[in-house]
C-alpha cells in the first residue's frame, strides 16, 4: 500500500484538528495534554512516509502534486515544533492542524497525481527550488497565522471583554515576536527558492517564461512580502495593518500555488 | 469523641473585636499549653489571623468548655462576645476546619495565605504536643483536602485585586515584564501599589512625575527610579511601556494627540495606559488608536468583579469536594475508633498465648522443628478462631455505633471491659504508623 504511513499521520493530523475546533470553542483543557504527542507522532509517520517516498524515487525533489502536499504539511508541522519549542504555544495549531490536515489528506488520497515534466528533473535544481520554496509559503503562513491572532487578541483588549479562546492565547508581543521572525527567517527561503526557479525556467523555456501567469503571480507574491517584511521592520507595524499585508501576501501565495493547474510553463501534468 | 470548635471571623465580628482576642505568634505556645492543661481537654489547636481567631480541641468524653477558656484567658467577659462567636461540633466542627485550610471561608475565597497560616499554627501546635493523635489526622486530612481543593478547582487561579488584574493585563500585552518600564503621574497609594505589583514581577525602570516635584523625588527614591518634572512628561512618557495615571487634575492629562505622537516615536510598540484618577486623567478614545491599551478604574474593577463570580462559581464545586472529603474523614474516625479495641485484643490474647507456650515448654521437653512448629501454629489457630467472631461483631458495631444504635456502643464497651483493654497507649502506636508518610509530605517545606 503505497500511502501506508502517511495515512497513520493522517489519522494522528486528525486529533489536531479535532483539538483546533474544540479550541475555537473556547474549552482546552482536556486535549491539550495529548495533542502534543499525538500531531508529533503524525510528524513522524509523516517523516517515514517522506523518506521512503525518496527511497522508491530516488530523487528528493517532489515527483508530482501530492508529494509536494505532503512535503508542504511536513515543513509546517516542523515548523509549528519549532515554534513551540521556542514560545510554550499551541495556540498557532488552532489554523495551522486543520491546514496540515487538509494537506496531508489530500496528498493520501491521490491515487494516480499528474506529474511534473520537465527536463531538469534529477538534476537537484528542482528539489532545491521546491524545498526552499515550500520552507517559504511556511514562513508566510505563520506570519499569516500570527498576525490574526494578535488582531484577535488586539480587539478583545481593547474590548475589555476576554472569555473563551481569547483567554487562552499568547501575548501580544510574542505573537508580534513570531511574526516578524517567521517573515525574516522566511525571506531567504522564498528569495532563493525563486532564484532557483527562474534558473530552471530559463534553461527549460528561455527568457519568454516571464509571461506566464504564474511567474507573474510569484513576483507578486514576493513584492507583497518585501512591502510586509521593510513596513514591519521600519515603521513596526502590527495589529490591522499587519494583518491586512499579511492576508494578501497568503492570499497572493495560495494562488501562485493554485496556478500550478493553469500555468503552461510549470503544472503537473496528469498522466 | 467530641470536636469543639469555637470561632470568631471577619464575617461574625468587626476589627474592633477581633483584635480582643487575637492571639500573637509569640504568644500561641503558651496559650496552646494552657488551652492543653485544661481537665477536659485532650488536644487542641489555635488559628489565629487578622481574619479569624478559633480554638479547636477534642475531649474523649464531654464537650470541652472553650467558652470557659477564653473568658480565663482574656480575662473578658463572655457574654458580650456571644454574639459575635460560632460554635460547631463533631461532623461540622471537621467540615469547618477543611473550609478554613481550603480558603472557602476566607474573607477573598481562594486566597492562599491561610493554607500556610494554618500549617504554621500547626507546626506549633505539634512542637508543644497539643496535637498529637486525633487532632494530627484531622488537620494532615485537611490539607490533603485544601490540596484537592487547589489542583482541582480553579478557586485560586484568577486575579481578584485592582493591582494584579493590571499585573495580568500587561503580561497579556507583553508577554514577560522582564526590562518594561512603568511610569507613575502622579503619586497616590494605589498608583504606588500597582507599581509595586509591576516591579515584582520584573517590571525595571520607573519614571516618577508629579505636580509637586517634591513628592516625586520621595516616590522615586522609594523605587529606585527616576523623578521627571511634570513639564517634561509628553517628552518622555513615550520611553514607557506602562503609564499609570492618578493626578487629581481636572482635566485629562494625555489627550488622543499625544496618543498618536508617541506611537509614531515608539515604531507602533504597544503602550498600556493604567488610568486610576477620577475624573480621568486619560482620554478614553485614546483605546481606539492602534497599539495603545486604556484602562480606567471601572475596567479594571469590572475585571475584578468577574473573577470574583468565577471564583464563587468555582467554590461551589469546591465545596462538593469538601463534602466527599468530610463523609470519608468521618468514616474513618468510626474504624479509627475501633482499631484500638480490636489491636489490643489481638495482642492481649497473644500475651496469653506466649505465656502458655514458654509455661509448657518445660514439661514437653526438646522438641523437633516440625513439632515446635505444630505447637506453635495449632495455639495461634485456636487463638484466631476464637477472636474471628468478636472481631466481626466489634466492626460490625463501629459502624452501626455511628448510626447511634445503643446496643453497637454497649458490646464495644462490654468488649473493652471483658478484657480489660488499655486503649490509650495502642491507639496512639495506631496513628503514628498510618500518618508517618503522609505528615512527612505535609511538613514540607
Amino acid at each position: 500500500m503505497p500511502h501506508l504511513w502517511l495515512r497513520v499521520a493522517v489519522a494522528f493530523y486528525g486529533l489536531g484538528l479535532i483539538y483546533a475546533l474544540i479550541a475555537l470553542s473556547g474549552r482546552r483543557e482536556v486535549l491539550a495534554r495529548i495533542i502534543l504527542p499525538a500531531v508529533g507522532l503524525g510528524a513522524i509517520f509523516h517523516f517515514v512516509s517522506i523518506a521512503e517516498a525518496y527511497a522508491v524515487a530516488g530523487d528528493l525533489a517532489p515527483a508530482n502534486i501530492t508529494q509536494s502536499e505532503s512535503l508542504l504539511a511536513f515543513v509546517l508541522m516542523a515548523s509549528f515544533f519549532t515554534v513551540y519549542w521556542r514560545y510554550k504555544t499551541t495556540s498557532l495549531g488552532i489554523l495551522v492542524f486543520p491546514l496540515v490536515f487538509l494537506l496531508s489528506l489530500s496528498a493520501s488520497l491521490g491515487q494516480q497525481p499528474p506529474q511534473f515534466i520537465s527536463p531538469l528533473l534529477g538534476s537537484g535544481w528542482i528539489a532545491v527550488h521546491i524545498t526552499l520554496i515550500l520552507c517559504g509559503y511556511a514562513a508566510l503562513f505563520f506570519s499569516f497565522v500570527s498576525s490574526l491572532l494578535y488582531l484577535l487578541q488586539e480587539q478583545s483588549l481593547k474590548s475589555k471583554n476576554m472569555d473563551g479562546v481569547l483567554s487562552h492565547l499568547p501575548a501580544l508581543e510574542v505573537m508580534d515576536d513570531i511574526g516578524f521572525r517567521s517573515l525574516l527567517l522566511g525571506f531567504p527561503f522564498m528569495t532563493f527558492g525563486l532564484i532557483a526557479g527562474c534558473v530552471i525556467a530559463q534553461a527549460s523555456y528561455g527568457p519568454t517564461y516571464f509571461r506566464d501567469p504564474k511567474i507573474l503571480l510569484t513576483l507578486l507574491m514576493w513584492a507583497v512580502y518585501m512591502v510586509l517584511l521593510f513596513s514591519r521592520w521600519s515603521a513596526g507595524w502590527r495589529g490591522r495593518k499587519a494583518a491586512v499585508l499579511s492576508t494578501v501576501a497568503f492570499v497572493a501565495a495560495t494562488l501562485a500555488w493554485a496556478a500550478n493547474y493553469f500555468s503552461s510553463v510549470h503544472r503537473y501534468v496528469a498522466q | 469523641m467530641k470536636y469543639c470548635l469555637i470561632g470568631i471571623n471577619h464575617r461574625t465580628a468587626p476589627v474592633e473585636v477581633r483584635e480582643q482576642l487575637a492571639i500573637s505568634v509569640s504568644d500561641l505556645a503558651s496559650a496552646l499549653r494552657q488551652l492543653a492543661g485544661r481537665p477536659d481537654v485532650d488536644e487542641c489547636f489555635i488559628i489565629s489571623t487578622c481574619n479569624r481567631v478559633e480554638l479547636l480541641a477534642r475531649s474523649p468524653e464531654i464537650a470541652p468548655d472553650l467558652r470557659g477558656f477564653i473568658a480565663d484567658y482574656f480575662n473578658i467577659e463572655i457574654a458580650g462576645l456571644q454574639q459575635h462567636l460560632y460554635e460547631r461540633r463533631d461532623k461540622d466542627a471537621i467540615r469547618h476546619v477543611f473550609r478554613v485550610a481550603s480558603s472557602l471561608d476566607s474573607m477573598i475565597v481562594g486566597e492562599p495565605q491561610i493554607l500556610g497560616q494554618v500549617k504554621e499554627s500547626y507546626a506549633v501546635a505539634r512542637s508543644v504536643g497539643a496535637v498529637h493523635s486525633h487532632l494530627d489526622v484531622l488537620l494532615t486530612r485537611a490539607f490533603a483536602t485544601a490540596k484537592r481543593v487547589r489542583t482541582e478547582t480553579s478557586v485560586g487561579s484568577s486575579a481578584v485585586s485592582v493591582a494584579s488584574v493590571a499585573v495580568d493585563l500587561a503580561k497579556k500585552i507583553f508577554g514577560s515584564l522582564q526590562g518594561k518600564q512603568v511610569y507613575l503621574v502622579g503619586a497616590g497609594k494605589m498608583s504606588e501599589l500597582a507599581a509595586r505589583h509591576l516591579m515584582a514581577h520584573g517590571a525595571a525602570a520607573i519614571f516618577v512625575a508629579n505636580r509637586t516635584h517634591d513628592r516625586a523625588l520621595q516616590l522615586a527614591a522609594k523605587f529606585n527610579g527616576r523623578a521627571i518634572r511634570f513639564e517634561q512628561l509628553y517628552e518622555t512618557a513615550a520611553d514607557a511601556d506602562i503609564v499609570i495615571t492618578s493626578t487629581g487634575a481636572p482635566h485629562q492629562i494625555f489627550r488622543r494627540e499625544h496618543a498618536e505622537m508617541f506611537m509614531q516615536r515608539r515604531k507602533n510598540k504597544p503602550m498600556f495606559f493604567i488610568d486610576i484618577a477620577v475624573p480621568r486623567d486619560v482620554d478614553p478614545t485614546i483605546n481606539e488608536v492602534s497599539g495603545i491599551f486604556v484602562y480606567d478604574i471601572d475596567d479594571l474593577q469590572s475585571v475584578v468583579q468577574s473573577h470574583v463570580a468565577d471564583r464563587q462559581r468555582e467554590a461551589q464545586r469546591a465545596e462538593a469536594i469538601i463534602d466527599v472529603e468530610v463523609e470519608r474523614f468521618v468514616n474513618r474516625l468510626d474504624t479509627l475508633d475501633i482499631v484500638p479495641t480490636i489491636v489490643s485484643l489481638q495482642d492481649h490474647l497473644e500475651t496469653i498465648r506466649q505465656a502458655e507456650i514458654d509455661k509448657v515448654r518445660g514439661r514437653l521437653g526438646k522438641l523437633t522443628p516440625e513439632q515446635e512448629l505444630a505447637v506453635e501454629s495449632m495455639s495461634r489457630g485456636i487463638v484466631n478462631k476464637i477472636l474471628h467472631t468478636p472481631i466481626t461483631t466489634l466492626k460490625t458495631a463501629a459502624r452501626d455505633a455511628k448510626q447511634k444504635d445503643p446496643e453497637a456502643t454497649t458490646i464495644i464497651e462490654l468488649v473493652r471491659k471483658l478484657f480489660n483493654l488499655n486503649l490509650s497507649r495502642a491507639a496512639d502506636d495506631q496513628h503514628e504508623r498510618e500518618h508517618a508518610e503522609e505528615k512527612k509530605e505535609i511538613l514540607k517545606p
